[in-house]
């Protein structure tokens, strides 16, 4: 696999730069979940990131790119053997990529430690934004808690005071009740932690419906978001209690899957296809004409990775070599991101807005999450006075 | 204690346990008549979703994609047997376990290549979208229902074609003694083909009634598998009324579990020790489960070899 789209990268750099200079050339590994139920969000992070490089003239910041790209499997270990590869091998100038915090953190170490810049463009585990931050790490996406955060605060306004929670067993699953917590303040009328990957919540939905909250608030990605918003729809119970949960649950990866189930739920995202900036707007139709669906937040998130390297390694004038240069450039963060305002944190995670949204149809009869509110403005996370990094 | 609920729990138990015995009844045939570890079971399954949300697709009806499904999904499993297992018969499990793992990661590529690496939407029939009021305030969804109902026509079917038939019968005797089978002159060959074509055609008629509750996507096999797998050793190779017996203990045991042991262990030990180890041992609760069983019956429940 990883031979196969190494050969892919170099026949298409070939193709792209005939008898180019090897000096002149930028080399970004790009490593993700590419097989597997979760393949389809490694698939849209990979496409984001070539539509971002396309949009910057097939280059970064003037120089010629050659991208390696790996399929981590969702096994740390294997991510570890790409991410060692990447360096030894391939000589790679940045990292970027990766789904799964799990991943992230058996990668950070090997590549920070050997002093390349890694460009997480999904997973934002809450070691490295807090204690373990890092002047060589970067996360363009979120902190990973966040978007649950959000959910809590919009909550909380609502007034709720009984809710349900439940998330799969791991560690993004704790982090997400936790962040949800953060900012719901009343009552919880159940709160479960269900096996990772678990296909059936018959007996859980059970549960719900016999502790009679107001609402319930899950975080459930992938397939398992399939299952679940379907079941809950089919136990009858969203007229029981309505369904809150982040962007995770209803987006584009899964919405065709779920149906009319999804329809009305309210997710909250630090992005939609309908907010309203020119960056935005080319990168939504672009992307649905090259790959002929709507982007995901996935797509979305790495479209601005590439668009952030690429305003860095211009501003350098192409020199990423000089390291302290380079990432006073990125931490710069001069690009037009698809989410409006965008700044980095002092623990180099963003500070931006996050937003509430409702699934609906669009004209052509497609399911959409639309944008309905504002909950956070200029939002940063809650593990940054850990992280001892200033600048 | 509320009744209400444990009537409800136990009406999903017994629906995980149903389509539990889907998987397992042809597992076990298979296992016990070939004497063959097939792990691309749970492949299957898959395939036999794929093209009931391909046929529900284009016809528009769940009954129309079923009826479709079912022959599709019994000559890919006659196919495969023809192709790949026919020459692993005489191999040691442990080749076949690996040439079948190799099948796993075969039709799990072949899927994401024909059909992508999306999800797939499958709707519930029309007929089944409601529900039904059992008990009062816990409306229970119709398509569950339609699901016991569908595993125990199964059920029936399976024991006059192995009790009552001339298949059965050769069924039986192969599940006992494989060589005399032979020896006495029957075409085993084609004796396997059929059975496995029986066993892919429930197993695909599981991941099809699967299909309309669950994700319609690549590697949705394996979860089931590795509880099938349970069942099949609980109830004793090459057992049908093993099977049957095992999978709808399997499923209640892992239903209630599910649903009652970590509201018990928060009545036992602190709060924080029991949302540590409720979730942990409600997982653990089939595999202690099964051991149990083994210590009690080292060859299952009801052993079809002497």
């Amino acid at each position: 696999m990883l031979k196969r789209s190494l050969l892919a990268a170099a026949a298409a750099a070939m193709l792209a730069a005939p008898g180019g200079a090897a000096g002149e050339t930028i080399k970004v590994g790009f490593i993700a979940t590419m097989s597997g139920p979760a393949g389809v969000l490694g698939r849209d992070l990979l496409d984001g990131f070539k539509l971002g490089l396309e949009h910057s003239g097939g280059q970064l910041g003037g120089r010629k790119v050659e991208l390696v790209t790996g399929d981590d499997q969702l096994k740390p270990d294997v991510g570890r053997q790409l991410a060692q590869k990447m360096l030894q091998k391939d000589k790679v100038h940045i990292i970027t990529g990766v789904v799964f915090s799990n991943v992230m953190m058996a990668i950070a170490k090997p590549v920070t430690d050997a002093e390349v810049f890694l460009i997480s463009a999904n997973a934002g585990p809450s070691a490295l934004a807090g204690k373990r931050c890092h002047p060589y790490f970067f996360n363009v996406a979120w902190q990973n808690d966040n978007t649950h955060e959000a959910m809590g605060q919009y909550v909380q306004e609502i007034g709720y005071d009984n809710v349900f929670i439940m998330a799969p067993n791991y560690p993004a699953g704790k982090d997400a009740l936790a962040g949800f917590k953060r900012f719901y303040k009343g009552g919880i009328a159940g709160e479960i932690y269900t096996k990772l990957g678990q296909p059936d919540y018959a007996a859980e939905l059970a549960q719900v419906r016999a502790a009679k909250p107001d609402a319930v608030f899950v975080f459930y990605p992938g397939g398992m978001a399939v299952n679940f918003v379907k079941q809950y729809a089919q136990a009858g119970l969203r007229n029981v209690a309505p369904l809150f949960g982040p962007s995770f649950l209803l987006d584009q990866t899964v919405l065709k899957a779920q149906g009319d189930a999804a329809l009305g739920l309210y997710n909250t995202a630090f992005w939609s296809q309908s907010i309203d900036n020119p960056a935005n707007a080319r990168f939504v139709s672009s992307y649905v004409e090259t790959y002929d669906r709507l982007p995901s937040p996935y797509a979305a998130q790495a479209y601005d990775a590439a668009r952030l390297i690429d305003s860095a390694v211009a501003a350098v004038g192409g020199d990423v070599a000089d390291h302290d240069a380079f990432r006073a450039a990125l931490r710069a963060a001069k690009f037009k991101s698809v989410r409006g305002p965008f700044r980095f944190n002092q623990n180099h995670f963003p500070i931006q807005n996050f937003y509430l949204r409702q699934v609906e149809k669009d004209a052509q009869g497609r399911l959409v999450s639309a944008m309905q509110a504002t909950v956070f403005t200029d939002h940063a996370d809650a593990y940054q006075p850990e992280c001892g990094m200033s600048w | 204690m509320d009744w209400a609920l444990a009537f409800e729990q136990a009406l999903n138990g017994l629906q995980l346990g149903i389509m539990l015995f889907l998987m397992a009844a042809g597992l076990t045939l298979v296992f016990g008549i070939m004497n063959m570890i097939n792990l691309a079971h749970g492949s299957l399954y898959m395939m036999g979703a794929y093209f009931a949300a391909t046929f529900q697709g284009l016809t528009g009806s769940f009954l129309l994609a079923v009826l479709l499904a079912l022959p599709a999904a019994a000559l890919v499993g006659m196919a495969v047997e023809v192709v790949a297992l026919r020459t692993l018969y005489s191999r040691d499990h442990l080749d076949q376990v690996l040439a079948t793992f190799g099948l796993i990661l075969f039709f799990n590529e072949l899927v994401r290549i024909v059909w992508g690496p999306e999800a797939l939407f499958m709707d519930l029939p029309a007929a089944l979208a409601g529900s039904v009021e059992l008990i009062p305030g816990a409306p229970y969804p119709a398509f569950r229902l339609a699901i016991i109902a569908v595993g125990l026509l199964v059920a029936g079917f399976l024991y006059v074609l192995i009790v009552h038939t001339r298949l059965g019968m050769l069924i039986r005797a192969g599940a006992s003694n494989r060589e005399m089978l032979g020896a006495l002159g029957v075409n085993v060959a084609l004796t396997f083909t059929v059975v496995f074509g029986l066993g892919a055609a429930l197993a695909g008629l599981a991941g099809m009634m699967a299909g309309p509750i669950l994700a319609v996507q690549p590697g949705m096999g394996e979860s089931i598998l590795i509880l099938t797998f349970v069942v099949i050793v609980i109830g004793g190779i090459g057992s049908v009324r093993g099977a049957l017996v095992a999978a709808l203990l399997v499923g209640l045991v892992d239903t209630f579990g599910r649903a009652f042991l970590p509201v018990l262990l928060r009545l036992s030990v602190p709060p924080e020790v029991a949302d540590g180890a409720g979730p942990a041992l409600s997982e653990m609760m089939i595999y202690i489960f099964m051991a149990a069983v083994l210590i009690w019956r080292p060859h299952g429940l009801f052993p079809a070899r002497g």
